[in-house]
């Protein structure tokens, strides 16, 4: 039953993936309410899925990748939602619903669904840790996007190559404020989802400790450089990707030490 | 009924014959004259065109005299130049019209406006009856239809609009940017007028002579700036209109570094329209900055009419589903009419104005 619903969810988001390449290919793409319904219904699905599981295991369902893939997910659908209707209705949508489809298919496909038993009780620290985590990945997830965006419009208008997409694409100003909104939101929830992790109350591994901060002074320097005009605009955005592509590495390093090392 | 269109335009006559068949085209005279039921006559820049319904075959003869600004023999002769549609094939050349496809510039929405304008006028007067109105009406919804569901009316097609586009795609909202303005042209009074019309208020004008800048400041509601302070201007500025007469380029990467120290998270828009140019093409280079000049700014609208120019097999699709619904219902229609109920078998209560 829960698989169903995630394969529908994911069905939802790649019908917007499908509608926006046909709409791009045929040059009539225009921003509408059909790839916010449809990436409504898919976190409705995922919401609905992730609530039943986390029913079953009397925890966050946070135990294992295919969780871990499932929740982040979510996280970016979630920022989506939130992130404000300028966003939903332009190509971000068009942009978002790539990444939960290859998040979400990846975790369908790949056999990585084991459930591992369970040797303590719910920790609700660690639960808050790794879920707040998530939910900053997503914020993460979304200040890339937008960067990918700032990036093809700003290539355009360098090299005065306009293409149909050009036309989509919210304007550069409004595309930086997008990315630092985000990475202010994103930098927040994973610095209480850090400090939260001090109150597990468990030893946690050195080497994932020392990662997340080099993420988390990472994600810092940037929102610095970009404070205090030292990066321009498009330096921002490339490493808001470089960023993202640090902080997945580390959460599939964090996941899979996790499952191959158990905490005691 | 037989429903027609008979007409001139620039695709197929030059602005002498447009203009002496255009001196008075009075829907009146082939009402009387030619023997139609309903007439309409829409005139534009590019077209001339008469749009009728009649029981019996009109001439286009006739209707091209009372076109002509004077009937004489060679009226008549040049009467060769006019197409004619009939029926669908009617219906077809006014949605491509309506819909922009058979303008000049395709995707034009002008023609549009002008059409109602025409209709109304027709309908005021009472030579536009049932079946103009249906047809007219259909023609509205096709247009409006292939500008919703094709990006044939996307992009700028000319320089100064193309300019102004590339300044919202920047920057958003223009109301609360800075613009210099070097060099008091034309061009760059049509450029600072298009961006005055999209709500930028903060405008600089910089000119050797200082009363044509006063001038032109004046004209466009902006500030006129000494020709010797348009450096310092330059590192508050958002958008940078320079046309002067320069032989060497005013801005070069050089000068304008220093410039940009400060202001490295804010873009720099500049239009050089000057020939030859006022901006060194290297400064296209720099960091934030975004360097169009007049062959660029005409690439870019020559991309645009491309793009147009993609989206018309998409827009003929269209049309073509409503020419044969739109011949299905009038065949339809007038299969189960008698004379007394015109207007009723049309399916037409008395027109409205609120359709249009």
């Amino acid at each position: 039953m829960d698989r169903l619903l995630l394969i529908l969810s994911t069905l939802c988001f790649l019908a917007a993936v499908v509608r926006t390449i046909v709409a791009l290919r045929a040059g009539i793409f225009r921003p509408g309410q059909f790839n916010f319904l449809a990436i409504g219904l898919g976190f409705i699905f995922q919401t609905a899925f992730l609530s039943i599981r986390g029913h079953t295991l009397g925890r966050c369902p946070l135990t294992n990748l295919f969780e871990v893939f499932i929740f982040l997910a979510w996280s970016v659908a979630l920022i989506y939602m939130l992130v404000g209707p300028a966003y939903r209705l332009s190509l971000m949508g068009a942009f978002t619903a790539p990444l939960v489809v290859l998040l979400q298919g990846f975790a369908l496909i790949t056999p990585i669904d084991v459930r591992h038993p369970v040797k303590l009780p719910a920790n609700p620290w660690l639960e808050f840790h790794a879920s707040i985590s998530l939910v900053s990945y997503g914020a993460f997830a979304l200040a890339c996007i937008a960067a990918m965006m700032y990036l093809v419009q700003e290539r355009q208008l360098k090299t005065h190559q306009l293409h149909s997409i050009f036309y989509h694409l919210p304007p550069l100003t409004d595309l930086f404020g997008a990315i630092t909104r985000l990475l202010w939101w994103g930098f927040a929830l994973y610095t209480i989802g850090l400090v939260s992790g001090f109150f597990v109350g468990r030893p946690l591994p050195y080497g994932q400790v020392v990662c997340a901060f080099g993420v988390w002074l990472l994600y810092g320097a940037i929102l610095q450089g970009r404070h205090l005009r030292r990066l321009a605009p498009k330096h921002v955005a490339a490493l808001c990707i470089i960023g993202f592509s640090a902080a997945l590495t580390l959460l599939w390093g964090i996941t899979f030490t996790a499952q191959t090392h158990p905490l005691p | 009924m037989n429903l027609f269109c008979v007409g001139l335009s620039h695709h197929t006559a030059n602005v002498e014959t447009r203009e002496r068949f255009a001196g008075h085209a009075e829907t009146n005279c082939i009402l009387r004259r030619a023997g139609c039921a309903e007439a309409l006559v829409l005139t534009t820049c590019n077209r001339v065109e008469v749009y009728g319904a009649a029981e019996a075959r009109v001439p286009t003869k006739e209707i091209a005299c009372c076109l002509a600004r004077k009937t004489d023999n060679e009226s008549r002769e040049d009467a060769t130049e006019f197409y004619r549609y009939e029926d669908a094939d009617c219906a077809q050349h006014l949605f491509r019209v309506a819909s922009g496809l058979d303008s000049m510039v395709v995707g034009e929405t002008e023609i549009l406006g002008q059409a109602k304008k025409a209709y109304e006028s027709a309908r005021a007067s009472g030579a536009a009856g049932p079946y103009l109105h249906r047809l007219f009406q259909r023609a509205f919804r096709v247009a409006k239809q292939v500008r919703t569901h094709t990006e044939i009316t996307r992009g700028s097609v000319s320089v100064g609009s193309v300019a102004v586009d590339l300044a919202q795609r920047i920057f958003g909202q223009l109301s609360n940017r800075k613009v210099l303005v070097l060099g008091a042209g034309e061009t760059s009074e049509r450029t600072a007028r298009a961006l005055v019309s999209r709500g930028v208020t903060d405008l600089h004008v910089s000119n050797r002579s200082s009363e044509r800048a006063q001038e032109l400041a004046r004209l466009v509601g902006g500030q006129a700036v000494r020709f010797d302070d348009w450096p310092e201007q330059c590192r508050a500025i958002d958008i940078l209109i320079t046309s002067t007469s320069s032989e060497t380029p005013l801005l070069t990467p050089e000068n304008l570094a220093p410039m940009l120290r400060d202001r490295i998270d804010r873009p720099l828009f500049i239009i050089d329209i000057a020939v030859p140019r006022d901006v060194h093409p290297n400064v296209n280079e720099m960091e934030g900055v975004y360097l169009y000049d007049i062959d660029s700014l005409q690439s870019v609208a020559e991309q645009s009419l491309a793009l147009r120019r993609q989206q018309i097999s998409v827009a003929e699709a269209i049309i073509a589903e409503h020419v044969a619904d739109f011949g299905k219902s009038i065949s339809r229609k007038s299969n189960c009419k008698t004379p007394s109920t015109d207007h009723r078998a049309l399916g037409e209560t008395p027109l409205r104005t609120s359709e249009l």
